[in-house]
């Protein structure tokens, strides 16, 4: 199954060569948005905005990071409506194998979870000629730590409490330390299960990072995609394990915020220090993401340093970013203006405001300026 | 795979041999299709194998910690730091744990089919059998966590209840049955048609005249079954118990789905935790660097030579009851 579709990408990647390999000569040039354009292109694209779609045709092939699954799935329907001669074909797999095909260069732009390693981004310098891989933040969202216990509905905890959860130092639902968050809330003497991814994910860095960053003394480990803490149960995909918190009573689990909806599984509130426990939801996340700033204001790669320990009122702080990645200079010349005019797309207002609806969080105006910004200028 | 490399090898001298041809052209062209069939075989296998040992010396060469013995798979990392013991002794026991739970029931059911039922139900139940083997794996797995795994507790409590003195069947973690115990039950069911099937064509294959001896000496229909049948049918037994052991071995996708996995060896087999090779593989690949994948191949390496060994044990078995059986394994 697998290879099949590998092959068909091949196959089909071969032919999005032939097919832009006609355009190559015509394609160069800004790809600027407001300068008027002779309408030429609308033959290419005639229900579409021509300017939004200039130059890109054929097939843009792209993989990555199955936590964007969903928002690619819109953006790529979104998209096609305004640029139907573009065929966007992104493979959902991991942020590894995203990086790994972006690196040997088979795919236009790689969807990951995490931010380019230094040595991912040395081995991206064979591939952007003259350039090098970078991230643009393209969509958040916040991670949910999904519980299953009976009788109990609303409850709050804090990041020392979740990495002793995680952990196995706590062990009962009723320990006095998640006792003293939750006063009034009648909790069961229940073992507590802790769920964890059993393959490698970004999800799980994320979290890691988040603990790391907020309950140094509790959790100590590095923030790896490889499950780090012992004890606690292990099942496969964020499915795997909101299906598990859904079926056993007393377990706790982690996932991005729509497997909890889809299931309605109940989450946990964070205590981060403001005044009230904050909600995971999609416009919490946003706030936390706003705190979020850029490690190099001067350069073109745009990785964020998450605020994890910010105390802003309703700020709910464990999120995740996924970024894109590109060349900043030497993109394939047969796919620069789809790249160029798909991102432009998705960092839009109208591919933004898609996501709000779906569980994830837009990225702050003000860096999503910068992104705009960054892919006008991608060569 | 590497049961019909031998069996080749045995057949092979036949058909060179048969050299001697008329000199017509459809005889010339046949043996030059079989010889090259023959000769493409083994060179797919010597390209898996060369390939899996250079991946697996690139890995090797650089692994921080020990490979056989370290508990931690973490290639990724830095430094690498990877060791198979656990996976090598998670899929050993969950193996065994599935021979030692689906051999007898396979042999019940095929000698149920061959010697006991009536005509007009050993068909439909041999179809049934047989139709198990036709579910994807995937929907193996599905099936485990979703039903076997809730399902199983009572099982598992009353074992750790009653015999938690052996040892193995004391647990002593609080968590869903999503064990090595559980994979195993798991596996015995998938591994259970292939092993009744072959079984079952043995048994069948008992020269009547045997049977009849037995019976005309005034064995009991058990008699005949343990003097004639099983004895002849021994060797055939046991290359099905290895087949289906091969694919126990090398099960990946319902053992993912239904095992928690750890990197612990634990003799309590009612615990969580564990692992086995494909499993490992299949949940490390997508997030593996190019490195990290070629750690995971070093480690199908293993699983590769384990295969091997076991197939080899089980001919050199087969080998040494060759007087018995009319059976070709």
């Amino acid at each position: 199954m697998k290879l099949q579709r590998k092959n068909r990408l091949r196959a089909s990647a071969l032919g999005a060569l032939v097919v832009s390999g006609a355009l190559v000569l015509t394609a160069c040039g800004s790809d600027d948005n407001s300068k008027p354009k002779d309408g030429n292109t609308t033959a290419a694209a005639p229900k579409g905005d021509p300017k939004a779609c200039e130059g890109a045709k054929g097939q843009l092939l792209a993989s990555g990071s199955s936590a964007q699954k969903n928002a690619m799935d819109l953006w790529v329907n979104g998209y096609m409506a305004t640029c139907p001669g573009v065929q966007v074909n992104y493979k959902s797999s991991s942020s590894g194998e995203g990086i790994v095909a972006f690196n040997q260069g088979t795919v236009g732009f790689a969807g990951s979870d995490s931010a380019l390693k230094p040595e991912e981004v040395a081995d991206s310098k064979k591939i952007c000629k003259t350039g090098q891989g970078i991230n643009l933040p393209m969509v958040g969202g916040p991670i949910a730590i999904g519980f299953n216990v009976s009788g109990v509905d609303k409850l709050t905890l804090d990041a020392p409490t979740l990495a002793k959860i995680f952990n196995d130092k706590i062990k009962k639902w009723d320990d006095a330390a998640i006792a003293k968050l939750n006063p009034g809330v009648k909790l069961p003497s229940t073992a507590i299960q802790a769920f964890h991814r059993s393959e490698d994910s970004g999800t799980t860095q994320n979290l890691g990072k988040y603990l790391s960053k907020t309950a140094e003394k509790d959790w100590t480990y590095e923030p790896e995609k490889k499950w780090p803490a012992p004890g606690g149960q292990a099942a496969s995909g964020s499915a795997g394990v909101a299906a598990q918190v859904k079926q056993v009573d007393g377990a706790i689990g982690y996932f991005e915020l729509s497997y909890a909806t889809a299931q309605s599984i109940k989450t946990v509130d964070i205590a981060t220090g403001a005044a009230a426990p904050v909600q995971a939801t999609p416009e919490n996340a946003s706030k936390a993401i706003a705190a979020a700033k850029i490690v190099d204001p001067a350069g073109k790669d745009l990785a964020l340093k998450l605020d994890y320990t910010t105390k802003a009122e309703g700020a709910y702080p464990l999120v995740l970013v996924t970024y894109e990645i590109v060349c900043d200079k030497g993109n394939k010349a047969e796919t620069l203006p789809s790249v160029k005019s798909f991102l432009n797309y998705t960092a839009s207002d109208a591919g933004q405001k898609l996501l709000s609806e779906k569980g994830y969080a837009p990225i702050p105006a003000e860096i999503n300026a910068k992104v705009r910004e960054v892919i006008t200028s991608l060569s | 795979m590497a049961s019909t490399t031998p069996t080749q090898m045995d057949t092979a001298p036949p058909v060179v041999s048969g050299a001697r041809s008329t000199g017509r052209a459809g005889d010339k062209i046949f043996s030059g299709l079989s010889k090259g069939s023959g000769i493409l075989l083994l060179t797919i296998m010597a390209s898996i194998a060369v390939f899996l040992t250079y991946r697996a010396t690139l890995a090797l060469s650089e692994n921080e910690g020990n490979f056989l013995t370290t508990f931690d798979w973490n290639a990724t990392g830095n430094p690498p730091v990877f060791g198979i013991a656990v996976l090598l002794y998670g899929t050993v026991v969950s193996s065994i744990i599935a021979m030692v739970i689906a051999v007898p029931i396979a042999v019940g059911i095929a000698l149920f089919i061959s010697h006991y039922a009536p005509r007009k139900l050993a068909g439909p139940l041999a179809y049934v059998v047989d139709l198990l083997a036709a579910v994807p794996s995937i929907v193996y797995g599905i099936w485990g966590a979703l039903f076997l795994v809730p399902y199983l507790g009572g099982l598992t409590s009353w074992l750790n209840q009653y015999l938690s003195f052996t040892y193995i069947f004391d647990k002593t973690q609080v968590g869903v049955d999503r064990s090595l115990f559980t994979v195993g039950i798991l596996l015995a069911i998938m591994i259970l048609p292939i092993v009744t099937s072959v079984s079952r064509e043995v048994f069948l294959q008992v020269p009547r005249m045997n049977e009849e001896a037995a019976l005309a000496l005034g064995a009991t229909r058990w008699e005949v079954i343990r003097m004639s049948v099983l004895p002849f049918g021994r060797s055939g037994v046991i290359s099905a118990s290895m087949l289906g052991l091969g694919r126990a071995l090398g099960e990946t996708m319902a053992v993912a789905t239904v095992l928690s996995p750890s990197f612990l060896i634990s003799g309590h087999l009612l615990d969580p935790g564990g692992g086995t090779f494909a499993q490992n593989i299949a949940a490390k690949f997508d997030e593996a660097n190019e490195f990290g994948r070629d750690a995971l191949i070093a480690s199908g390496l293993v699983l590769f030579l384990l295969t091997l060994l076991v197939n080899g044990a089980a001919r050199m078995i087969i080998a040494r009851r060759k007087e018995y059986s009319g059976a070709n394994a």
